[in-house]
This record gives C-alpha cells, sequence and structure tokens, in this order.
C-alpha cells in the first residue's frame, strides 16, 4: 500500500489540554477484497504458463538433460551439412593410404604453440610380411586448412560446392580416425553416416508413435471387444526376440531395391515392431481419461471420436508420449547398427554407422587395425545422448514430482 | 492359484499359434523359394541340378500347394516334434540344430541368473545410497551399459583377449568336446566357457534392471510407511527387506518379460561375433538362403522360449503379490 496519507484527527471543540488521539492511518486508494490474492508478475507468469512452458523450465534446470539435448541438437545439425563439415567426400579413395593409421593433430612444433598441424606419412610395404607400414614422417608438416576450397561435392546431391570446414594441407592428407580397407577417410564416413544413423531412429519413432496413438486410442477408447484383441495382438508382437525378428523381416527386403527404398524398409522394420510399448501407454491413459468430465461434454456436443481422441484426450498427456518416444529412439539406433553390422541394414553404397562397423566384425582385422571400431564412438553418444534427455523429459512431463 | 495356471496356460495356446502364422507368413514373403534360388545358383553356375531330387523334395514337403496346406504341415509337424527338413544341409532340422537349441537355453537362462545376481545388490545399493560416489558411478556404468551395442563388447572383449593373452574366446566349449556325447568334462569345459558370452549378453539388460530396481526402491523408500516403521526404531536392513524391497521387486520380476527377448536377440547377435554354436549364425545363413523350415522352426523355438518364460514370471508374480492372483481368480 503505496499511497497512505496520514490525517491527524482533529476533534470537534476546542480545548487544548484534551489529551491528542493516537494517529492513525486511512488509505484513499479504493478497496479491493482481493488484494491479498493479487500475484507478483513472477507468480503471474508462473501460473498462466502452459503445460510446455512449465516442462522446459523444469527441463532447464535439469543440467545433463539440457547437456544432452545441445550435443543431438549440434549431431542433427552436422547431418544437414556433412558435405561441409567432412573433409573427404564419402566415396572418396586415397589408393596410397589403405589401412592408414589415425593421423594425431599436433599444435606444438619445438615447444611453441603453432596452428594445428599432422604429419604426412611415409609408406612402404613390408613384403616378407605383406603388410603396409606407415610411420609419420616429422619432415612431413602438413598444417591443417580452415574454410578452405577442398574436394567437389553436390550438396545433398543438388548443389555443386567445394567448400569445406577443414581440409588436408595442399598435397597433403588428414586422416584424423584412419582409412579403411578402400582408402577411404574414416572420419568423414563416420559424419556421413550420422546421416543414415540419426534420421532412421527419427523415422523409426514417428512410424511408432503414429501406430501407437492409432491403435492404442482405438483400443482404448472403444474398450470391449476392440481392446481384447489389440490387447492380445500386442502380447504376441511383444513376445518376439526383436532382433530375430527384424533379421528376418530384414532378410525379406529384395535385393533389387535401391539402397534408398531399402533405408525405408529398415526403418518401417524398426518402428513396425516397437509401437506397443507407446500404444498400451495410450490405451491405459485413455482408459482413465475418457470417464473424465470434459470427454463426456465433448460427446454430448456430438464430436466426433476421431475428434475426442485427437483433441481432447491426446493433449493431456502428450509431453509423456514425447518423452517415452524420445526413449525409444536409442533402441532403433542400436537397432540398425545391429542390423547393418551383420550385413541385413542399410546397404552400400549408402553409409550408416552400423555399415562402417561391418568391415570390423572380423576379429583379426579388428586387432591390426583397431582404428575400425573408431564408428562405435558416435553411437555410443548419440544412445546417451537419448537416453539423458528422454529421462530428463520424463522427470520434466510429471507434474506431481 | 489353480485357476490362475489354468487361465495363463488357456491364454498360451492361442498366442503361440498367432506367433506360428507370423513367422510362417514371414518367411514365405519373399518371392519363391529355396528350391528356385537354389537351381538359379546351379544354373548360374553351370552345373547340372539333381532335378529328380529336387522334384521329390518340392512335392514331399508340398510346394506346389496352397499356402495355408503348407503352413498347417508346418504346423502339425511342429505338434508331433516334427520340425522340417533343412534342405541346405540335406537333413531333419532336429539333426541340424541338435544341440543348439539347447545352448541357447542354457545361454539365456544363465544370463537372466547373471542379470539378477548382479542387478540385485547393485540396484539396493544405489537406492539406499542415492546420490553418494558409488551411486553416481553405478548410474554412469549402467548408462554406458545399455548404450553400448553388445556385439561391441564381445568384439572389445575378443580384442583384449587376443592381444593380452593371445588366444580365442571365442565357442562355448573346448574343440576337442565339439560333436562330442554330453559328459561331466563337457559341461566343465561348458562352464569354463560360458560366462564370456553371457557377461556380454547380459550387460544391457543388467543395466536396465538396476535403473529399474533403483527407481522403483527410492519411490517405495518415500513413503510414510517407511518412515514410520523408522521412526518405531526398526533396524534399517529389516526396514528395508521386509517391505519396501519387496514391493519393489514385483516389476523386477514381471521384467523377465521384457528380458527374455532382449537376452535371445542379444544371444542371436552376439554368437555371430563370437561364433558361439547357438542359434544366432546359423538362423542368419538360413534367412539368407530361404532354407524355411530351419528358420521357421529356428524363430518358432526362440519365440516359444520367450512365451514359457513370461509365463514363469506370471506365476513367479502371482506368488508374490497375492492381489494378482486373487484378482485372476475372482475373474474366472
Amino acid at each position: 500500500m503505496s499511497d497512505l496519507t496520514f490525517i491527524p484527527r482533529r476533534p470537534g471543540g476546542g480545548d487544548d489540554a484534551a489529551p491528542v488521539p493516537l494517529p492513525h492511518y486511512v488509505s484513499r486508494a479504493p478497496y479491493d477484497p482481493y488484494a491479498v490474492d493479487a500475484m507478483t508478475a513472477a507468480q503471474q507468469r508462473f501460473y498462466v504458463a502452459s503445460q510446455w512452458r512449465m516442462m522446459w523450465w523444469k527441463l532447464r534446470r535439469h543440467h545433463v538433460a539440457v547437456a544432452a539435448g545441445v550435443i543431438l541438437l549440434a549431431m542433427y545439425l552436422g547431418i544437414m551439412v556433412c558435405e561441409f563439415v567432412a573433409p573427404y567426400g564419402v566415396d572418396t579413395r586415397n589408393t596410397d593410404f589403405i589401412y592408414a593409421p589415425p593421423q594425431p593433430v599436433h599444435i606444438f612444433y619445438q615447444g611453441r604453440l603453432v596452428a594445428p598441424y599432422v604429419l604426412g606419412y611415409d609408406s612402404h610395404l613390408d613384403m616378407r610380411r605383406l603388410e603396409r607400414i606407415y610411420m609419420p614422417d616429422p619432415q612431413k608438416l602438413q598444417p591443417i586448412r580452415f574454410f578452405c576450397r577442398g574436394g567437389e561435392y553436390k550438396f545433398w546431391g543438388l548443389v555443386p560446392g567445394d567448400l569445406h570446414l577443414f581440409c588436408p594441407a595442399a598435397g597433403g592428407q588428414l586422416f584424423l580416425l584412419g582409412t579403411d580397407r578402400l582408402g577411404q577417410d574414416l572420419m568423414s564416413r563416420i559424419i556421413y553416416g550420422a546421416r543414415v544413423s540419426l534420421t532412421v531412429g527419427l523415422i523409426g519413432v514417428t512410424v511408432s508413435l503414429t501406430l501407437g496413438i492409432v491403435i492404442g486410442g482405438i483400443a482404448g477408447y472403444y474398450g470391449g471387444w476392440t481392446d481384447i484383441l489389440t490387447q492380445r495382438a500386442m502380447e504376441v508382437i511383444q513376445s518376439f526376440p526383436h532382433l530375430p525378428l527384424w533379421m528376418a523381416l530384414s532378410a525379406i527386403l529384395p535385393v533389387s531395391w535401391s539402397p534408398l527404398l531399402v533405408y525405408f524398409g529398415i526403418t518401417l522394420i524398426l518402428g513396425m515392431i516397437d509401437w506397443t510399448h507407446l500404444a498400451r501407454a495410450v490405451r491405459s491413459k485413455l482408459l482413465a481419461l475418457r470417464e473424465e468430465d470434459f470427454c463426456t461434454a465433448a460427446v454430448l456436443m456430438g464430436a466426433r471420436p476421431a475428434r475426442i481422441i485427437g483433441r481432447h484426450l491426446l493433449p493431456s498427456f502428450s509431453s509423456h508420449l514425447i518423452a517415452s518416444a524420445t526413449l525409444m529412439i536409442p533402441g532403433m539406433i542400436l537397432g540398425e547398427t545391429a542390423l547393418s553390422f551383420l550385413g541385413l541394414g542399410v546397404r552400400p553404397p549408402m553409409t550408416s554407422w552400423g555399415v562402417l562397423l561391418n568391415d570390423a566384425q572380423n576379429i583379426n582385422v579388428v586387432v591390426l587395425y583397431p582404428w575400425l571400431l573408431a564408428p562405435v564412438v558416435p553411437v555410443i553418444l548419440a544412445v546417451l545422448a537419448f537416453n539423458f534427455l528422454g529421462d530428463g523429459l520424463r522427470d520434466a512431463a510429471d507434474p506431481y514430482h | 492359484m489353480l485357476s490362475y495356471i489354468v487361465h495363463r496356460i488357456l491364454i498360451m495356446i492361442p498366442t503361440l499359434i498367432a506367433i506360428s502364422i507370423v513367422i510362417f507368413t514371414i518367411i514365405n514373403l519373399p518371392p519363391g523359394n529355396y528350391f528356385t534360388t537354389y537351381i538359379a545358383q546351379l544354373q548360374g553356375s553351370g552345373e547340372k541340378s539333381d532335378l529328380a531330387k529336387i522334384e521329390f523334395l518340392e512335392k514331399e514337403y508340398g510346394f506346389d500347394r496352397p499356402l495355408w496346406q503348407q503352413y498347417l504341415y508346418w504346423a502339425n509337424g511342429l505338434l508331433h516334434g516334427d520340425l522340417g527338413y533343412s534342405f541346405s544341409y540335406d537333413l531333419p532340422v532336429d539333426k541340424v540344430v541338435g544341440d543348439r537349441l539347447l545352448l541357447t537355453a542354457v545361454v539365456a537362462i544363465t544370463t537372466i541368473i547373471f542379470t539378477y545376481i548382479v542387478a540385485f545388490p547393485i540396484g539396493i545399493y544405489s537406492a539406499t545410497h542415492q546420490y553418494s560416489i558409488g551411486d553416481h558411478l553405478l548410474t554412469l556404468l549402467g548408462f554406458l551399459g545399455l548404450a553400448t551395442p553388445s556385439f561391441l563388447l564381445a568384439l572389445i572383449l575378443l580384442y583384449f583377449s587376443n592381444v593380452y593373452f593371445g588366444i580365442s574366446i571365442g565357442g562355448l566349449m573346448d574343440p576337442k568336446y565339439l560333436d562330442q556325447p554330453w559328459s561331466w568334462g563337457k559341461i566343465l569345459s561348458l562352464m569354463e566357457h560360458i560366462w564370456i558370452p553371457v557377461i556380454v549378453i547380459g550387460s544391457a539388460g543388467t543395466a536396465a534392471m538396476i535403473r529399474r530396481l533403483r527407481a522403483n526402491l527410492l519411490d517405495e523408500l518415500q513413503k510414510q510407511y517407511v518412515i514410520t516403521a523408522r521412526a518405531k526404531g526398526l533396524r534399517p536392513l529389516k526396514v528395508l527387506f521386509k517391505y519396501p524391497l519387496r514391493m519393489a521387486l514385483n516389476p523386477f520380476i514381471s521384467d523377465i518379460g521384457s528380458l527374455l527377448p532382449q537376452v535371445i536377440s542379444g544371444a542371436a547377435i552376439v554368437s555371430v561375433v563370437m561364433s558361439l554354436p547357438t542359434t544366432g549364425p546359423m538362423l542368419l545363413s538360413a534367412l539368407r538362403s530361404q532354407d524355411m523350415y530351419l528358420a521357421g522352426s529356428f524363430l518358432m523355438f526362440m519365440a516359444f522360449l520367450t512365451v514359457v518364460g513370461v509365463f514363469i514370471s506370471d506365476l513367479a508374480l502371482a506368488l508374490l503379490d497375492p492381489r494378482i492372483r486373487l484378482q485372476a481368480g475372482r475373474r474366472q
């Protein structure tokens, strides 16, 4: 109350000897009976915040989840501009450097800090053991160039260009993670492989979400026989070991399909099996929610079931759905990796992390060229990040904790 | 309880029938059959094929009949313990797979036992020592276990054993016991070799189970009855084991349902890497060459193992939780 005024009371009549009554305050502001209920601006913001805003506030405090989200964002931004990020093209062969080991990046030259450089290789063939030997040559200093013109590419297969984030010194090499049996730079291939490996999970989860919401929604909303039938069907699918089923399904993809078609086939296969968990969640929530008054009101106003499910019921737990969908993506990424590792997944010339790991299937090769295992690092990183983000989202989506 | 068991068994039958139909459909989805691929292959390499025998086999196994009759023939055979005929091995399927199915089951069951033995104490420790250094460390380890593809773990173990010990740890027993009848020595050799695949296959499941047990136990430990029990001066261990742990255990047991498919999946891929004599590699080649009876019987066996495992876990759950068995009894 800011505008309080002090009004000394003058009792009527006048002898000065009468004791002065205690002073008191009267507010001139209009009387507002709800003044105590008034909220500060911050409180106001909190109370009228939408569900999504509150979820965001809660998620923001979960530092690990935020970090995971940032990493994932960086990864997905990266796959949009693979051609720019990767120093070499996806199919560029360096036939003089087959199975070259990784070149470490140096930033000190004779004790002085210099621009990052790598050491070029001296290679020769050991005729006795039939082995290529690569020795770093201290004479061959090859500074890494940044924002440079390098190998030409077609951006997303459409726009030609040759600008790279970083590329080898002119006439030099830059194999930060080594090369494979065709002399292809592993680092570039991992960057390109991310395009398939990371999108497989997204598309697969979209398929799963659609199936789960539609089937779970129908089962939960109608109940009765539909419910029992779908429940049984879900049990059958769930009681299947995933991988053998995935193997069987991807073995039936025709050999004549183009790699792109196979890719979509694989995502469909991954998505087709995992929807049961989502459908279960949708069903159990709908079973409880359809008894609510707002649902009855919508029915009485003549809304069709599709509208009731879509407009009234689903939004009440869509945050949960998104959280569990996020937690499903890592399974799909691992599934694709496993299938491609076995040679049943995405087919070359398309590249994914699993396809790259296919080279590491033979333990003797791995012992000789351990850097071929490098593609598992991004796999683990992506899976971990999705797990942490999903965990954070799940905590944030729950209003009761 | 009895009515509950009967109820569950009755549910299993249509489930298994549905699974067999799904498997049969999947296997028959690719165009052609083993023989068309085989003949094409032979003609491609210019060899003369034994057309008379192929024709006989085609007739014998009814490839000229409609699909539903083929299915009935196959399903009927399964019911009588006849797994069919493997064309690529030219032997009855049960002769080809022999020990493989048994070994798959042994590996799967051992893995689950391993998962329990490891996950149980770690989960309890993590929950009772929430946010301690040990808990954080174990959580990190658990997440790593979840995120690492099992075949990678197999590769790493193989790599280190190869680099440091110079031996191959692939296989499930000493080579001298291969193709030998079961004996005490063979079992011992199996015991020596089994733990690496078990660790590899079990890591993901163990990590998941630790996290679930920890979350469940934490939920229970915050409830008021625990506070009451503590306030009344019960010893901490008794408080833990008497009530909250029992409540937290339910999902633990019902988890077998999701653990078993996972373990069998893991076994399938790990066995390819570690060249284990289980179902993985053979299933892979059978699927590729459209050896339909071999692939179908493998898949059916895996699904059967899973269904039985889920059944057992449901029974254990009913034993543990009176609410479940009483409710099921009422429904009858």
